[in-house]
């Protein structure tokens, strides 16, 4: 948690980062800049399929269809916040020349789309009559 | 690819600022896909003014998101200075994401 607050600092402190250690090539920085992107995207897809579920599946039960849509915007915002934590900490793991950070957070959101598939999957075969 | 030069002396940017300008590119257009759903949500019949006011905030932050992606991208083209910070533009672009998804928070719940 400490760490978390930590890093969230580091957000509004880009010279911070860049005193510590040696700049690394800018081409690295670059496709961390990239990878930082992609999970952008992922984020604006999941918020995307939010607003999707609330729109095309009119015929729900309120419960589940708004239920489902605030679930999908909550893990894109999730996981647009965690995209500029992991670019910190690869971007200060690369200026001390240490091994890039490993995380548990694509196996998790990996996860928890699978599982929201199968619910809407389920709910779509079951949960018209609601 | 050793690190020992001054940053940027001496290295070829090959394609790479290219890319990370298309990357944000994409990411501008993913952005739009958002915004023209939730402009799609607000004109559904019955949408309460709560649920308008939302959809207009989504489309301030989406174009919040432009501007910095804007900025971003003429930054990268500017040869002399490709590594220059990019972690103001990509704070910038994740408040404007999450705000974008709690103004959709409001737009869903009302509708």
């Amino acid at each position: 948690m400490i760490d978390f607050a930590r890093n969230v600092r580091l957000w509004f402190a880009p010279a911070e980062v860049r005193q510590e250690g040696t700049t690394p090539d800018y081409r690295f920085s670059l496709a961390n800049e990239r990878t930082f992107l992609a999970w952008l995207r992922t984020a604006l897809a999941l918020i995307g399929g939010g607003f999707a579920v609330d729109q095309f599946l009119p015929d729900l039960r309120w419960g589940w269809r708004v239920g489902l849509a605030l679930a999908l915007l909550a893990a894109g915002a999730l996981c647009a916040l965690r995209a500029v934590s992991h670019w910190v900490r690869c971007e200060r793991a690369m200026r001390r020349g240490e091994d890039l950070p490993v995380s548990r957070f694509p196996a998790l959101l990996s996860a928890v789309v699978a599982v929201v598939a199968v619910a809407m999957v389920v709910v779509v075969l079951f949960g018209w009559e609601g | 690819m050793s690190g020992a030069v001054a940053p940027g002396a001496g290295r070829d940017p090959g394609l790479q600022p290219e890319r990370t300008r298309l990357a944000w590119r994409r990411t501008t257009l993913s952005g739009t896909v958002v915004v023209a759903l939730a402009l799609r949500a607000a004109s559904a019949d019955g949408m309460p003014a709560a649920g308008v006011v939302a959809c207009a905030l989504c489309c301030a932050w989406w174009l919040g998101f432009l501007w910095i992606a804007h900025r971003r991208i003429r930054g990268l083209a500017a040869v002399s200075a490709p590594g220059a910070p990019a972690m103001p533009y990509a704070v910038g672009a994740v408040i404007c994401t999450v705000a974008l998804a709690l103004c959709g928070a409001v737009l869903v719940g009302a509708g």
